[in-house]
C-alpha cells in the first residue's frame, strides 16, 4: 500500500506541472458548474404559467405536481445539462494518465521503476488512482459549486429539491466514479500504444460520444433519463469496468511494458 | 553469485540470447562485451527479473529467476541503458521515490549518503532536467545503490560520458568492488573492461569466450617478445627458431619477433644465443596486444580463439 502511495505522490508531483493537466483539472469543473448556473440565472422568473402547455410532455416527469410551469421548465433545462457533469470523470483521468504514461515512456523511466520490487498491480493501482482521485474530487467539487450556486439563486426550496433529484445524485456520486474508471483504463491502454499524449487524449475523448448520444437522445425526447435507466447504466458500467480492469492487468506485465510499449 | 544454464531469449523470430552458461563469483567484476544488438541488455533484463527467459534457468544471489523474482529485485541493483530520471523532479525526490519503492529502512539517510558520495548533494533540489549527462548518469548509479544490493548490473555506465566523468564513474566502480559487491558490467569500452574486470565474456547472441583479460590475450596471440637488433640476419633467425621452447620466430620490419610460453625464464637464453651469434641487441620488449585486438578477432571470426 505504501508503494501505491509513493506512486500516487510521484505522479502528482510530475503531472500537475503540465499545463494541459492543470487546465483540465482546474478549469473544466468550473466551466461545468457555470453552465447550469447560467441557465438558472437566465431563466429566472422569465417563464409564465401558460407556456407550460407548449412544453413536451416528458417535462412533466421532471416536476412534482405542485411546481408552476416556469419553475418546472427551469428544472427541466437544468436537468438536461446535468449530464455535462459526466464529462469531467471522462475527461480528467484520460488527460492525467495520457501524460503520465507517455511521459514515462519517452523519458524511459519505466525500466528502473520495474526493476524495483513493486508489483505491477501496485503500479497499475498507483497510476490509476493518481488519475481517478483528482477526477472524482473535481466532479464532486464542481457539483458542489453548482449546488451551492443553485441554492443561493433559487428562492423556492421545492424547485431546488426537484433539481437535486436522486437521479443526479446517483449520477454524480456513483456513475461518475465508474465512468472515470472506464476512462483511466482506456487511456492507459491507448497511451501504451501511442507516443503523443494529445493523440491519446483525443482517442480517449471518443468515450464522450456515447455520453453525447445520451444527451441528445434525451434532448430530442427519445427517452427520459429516469432513476431505473441510471441504475441500469451504472450496472452496465460496472460490468465494463470489470472487463477493462481484467484486460489492464493482463497488459500490465513487466515484460509487456518493457518490450511492447513503444 | 550468478549462475545461468542454457539461458535463452527469443523475441518472435529473433534469437537474442542463445544457450548462455555463466558462473560468476561473489565480489567479481564481470565484463560483458559484445557488438550492438549482441543481446547484452536482454541478458541483464533476464538476470534482473525484468523479462523472462524463453528457455534455461538462472540463479542470482541464490534466487531463481522466474520463481523468486521479488527476492531478486530486492537484492540486485540495475543501472539501465538510459538513466531514465524524472526530469521535472529534483535529484533528491528522484532518489526518494526509489528508496521508498525499495523499502529502504532509512530513506533520507541513504539518499544523503549517495548524493554526497557522488558529489550531487549541493544540487539535490534542482530538477534533473538541468543536469549534465554525467550528473544524470551518476544519479542513476546512486539510484541503483540505495538498497545496498549485493549484485549490481551496470549497462554501459560510461557510454556518452566525457573522459573525466567516465573516469569518475570508473573509480566509483572500483570502490564498489572493494566493498565486495558483485558487478556485472556491460560495456563497449575495451580499455575500461581491461582495467576494471576480473573476467571478461565476449558475447554475440551466444557466448564466445570467458576468461581473464590476460589469459584471453595469451590464448589468442600467445606471448610475443620483440628483439631490436642493429644487425639481424637469417643465421640469427634460424638459430633462435631452433631453440626447443620457441614456438615461432619471424623477422618483421627488421626486428625479431619470437613467440614463446615463458618469456621470463627463456629470454636470457635467447639473448645469450643471439650474442653468441654476434648480434648487437638494442632493446628487448614484450609485445602486448590490446584487448581490442582480441575482441575484434573474436567478434569478426564469430568463434573460438584461434591457436
Ligand atoms: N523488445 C524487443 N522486441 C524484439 N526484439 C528485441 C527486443 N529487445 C531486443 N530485441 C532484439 O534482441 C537483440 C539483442 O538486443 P539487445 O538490446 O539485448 O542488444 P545489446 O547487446 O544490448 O546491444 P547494444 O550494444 O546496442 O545496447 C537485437 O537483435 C534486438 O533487435
Ligand atoms: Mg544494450
Amino acid at each position: 500500500m505504501n508503494k501505491v502511495r509513493t506512486i500516487i505522490r510521484k505522479e502528482w508531483a510530475e503531472v500537475f506541472r503540465n499545463r494541459m493537466v492543470l487546465f483540465s483539472v482546474a478549469f473544466l469543473p468550473l466551466l461545468m458548474a457555470a453552465i447550469p448556473l447560467a441557465i438558472i440565472f437566465a431563466s429566472r422568473g422569465s417563464m409564465t404559467t401558460d407556456q407550460y402547455g407548449e412544453m413536451p410532455a416528458q417535462v412533466e416527469t421532471f416536476c412534482p405536481a405542485e411546481l408552476s410551469g416556469g419553475d418546472c421548465f427551469q428544472v427541466y433545462m437544468v436537468s438536461q445539462f446535468m449530464l455535462m457533469f459526466m464529462i469531467l470523470p471522462l475527461a480528467i483521468p484520460s488527460t492525467i494518465s495520457a501524460y503520465s504514461v507517455i511521459g514515462e515512456k519517452t523519458s524511459r523511466t519505466l525500466e528502473p521503476l520495474l526493476a524495483t520490487p513493486i508489483t505491477t498491480l501496485e503500479l497499475l493501482a498507483g497510476k490509476s488512482l493518481a488519475a481517478l482521485l483528482p477526477a472524482i474530487a473535481a466532479t464532486y467539487i464542481s457539483f458542489g459549486i453548482f449546488s451551492l450556486g443553485a441554492w443561493i439563486m433559487i428562492p423556492n426550496p421545492a424547485v431546488f429539491a426537484a433539481m437535486m433529484d436522486a437521479r443526479w445524485l446517483i449520477a454524480v456520486f456513483l456513475v461518475g466514479p465508474l465512468l472515470s474508471l472506464v476512462s483511466v483504463n482506456v487511456s492507459i491502454m491507448i497511451s501504451s500504444r501511442v507516443t503523443d499524449p494529445r493523440a491519446a487524449e483525443q482517442l480517449t475523448a471518443l468515450l464522450v460520444v456515447p455520453l453525447l448520444a445520451v444527451f441528445f437522445g434525451q434532448f430530442a425526447g427519445l427517452f427520459v433519463i429516469n432513476r431505473e435507466l441510471i441504475l441500469y447504466g451504472a450496472l452496465f458500467l460496472l460490468l465494463i469496468d470489470a472487463i477493462l480492469i481484467f484486460l489492464s492487468t493482463q497488459i500490465f506485465q513487466r515484460e509487456t511494458i518493457l518490450t511492447r510499449w513503444k | 553469485m550468478i549462475q545461468t544454464e542454457n539461458l535463452t531469449k527469443r523475441f518472435g523470430s529473433t534469437l537474442a540470447v542463445k544457450g548462455l552458461n555463466l558462473s560468476i563469483e561473489q565480489g567479481e567484476v564481470f565484463g560483458f562485451l559484445g557488438p550492438n544488438g549482441a543481446g547484452k541488455t536482454t541478458t541483464v533484463r533476464m538476470l534482473a527479473s525484468l523479462i523472462s527467459p524463453t528457455q534455461g534457468r538462472a540463479v542470482v544471489n541464490g534466487f531463481e529467476v522466474g520463481r523468486q523474482d521479488d527476492q531478486i529485485r530486492r537484492s540486485v541493483g540495475v543501472l539501465t541503458e538510459t538513466p531514465g530520471l524524472y526530469d521535472n523532479l529534483s535529484a533528491e525526490y528522484n532518489l526518494r521515490i526509489f528508496a521508498e519503492l525499495y523499502e529502504v529502512r532509512d530513506p533520507a539517510g541513504q539518499v544523503e549518503k549517495y548524493l554526497r558520495m557522488l558529489g550531487l548533494w549541493e544540487r539535490r533540489f534542482e530538477p534533473t532536467a538541468t543536469f549534465s549527462k554525467g550528473m544524470k548518469q551518476k544519479l542513476a548509479i546512486a539510484r541503483a545503490l540505495l538498497h545496498e544490493p549485493k549484485v549490481l548490473f551496470l549497462d554501459e555506465p560510461t557510454a556518452a560520458l566525457d573522459p573525466e566523468s567516465a573516469r569518475l564513474v570508473r573509480d566509483f566502480i572500483s570502490e564498489l568492488r572493494r566493498e565486495g559487491r558483485t558487478i556485472f558490467l556491460c560495456t563497449h569500452n575495451l580499455d575500461e573492461a581491461d582495467r576494471l574486470c576480473d573476467r571478461i565474456a565476449v558475447f554475440k547472441t551466444r557466448l564466445l569466450v570467458v576468461d581473464t583479460p590476460e589469459r584471453l590475450r595469451q590464448q589468442m596471440f600467445g606471448r610475443k617478445v620483440v628483439f631490436h637488433l642493429r644487425n639481424l640476419d637469417e643465421a640469427m633467425l634460424s638459430k633462435v627458431s631452433e631453440l626447443p621452447f620457441v614456438s615461432e620466430a619471424r623477422m618483421v620490419d627488421g626486428r625479431l619477433l619470437v613467440t614463446l610460453d615463458d618469456p621470463e625464464k627463456r629470454n636470457p637464453e635467447i639473448v645469450r644465443q643471439l650474442v653468441m651469434e654476434g648480434a648487437e641487441i638494442q632493446f628487448v620488449g614484450e609485445l602486448r596486444y590490446s584487448l581490442e585486438e582480441v575482441y575484434l578477432r573474436l567478434v569478426r571470426n564469430d568463434g573460438a580463439p584461434a591457436t
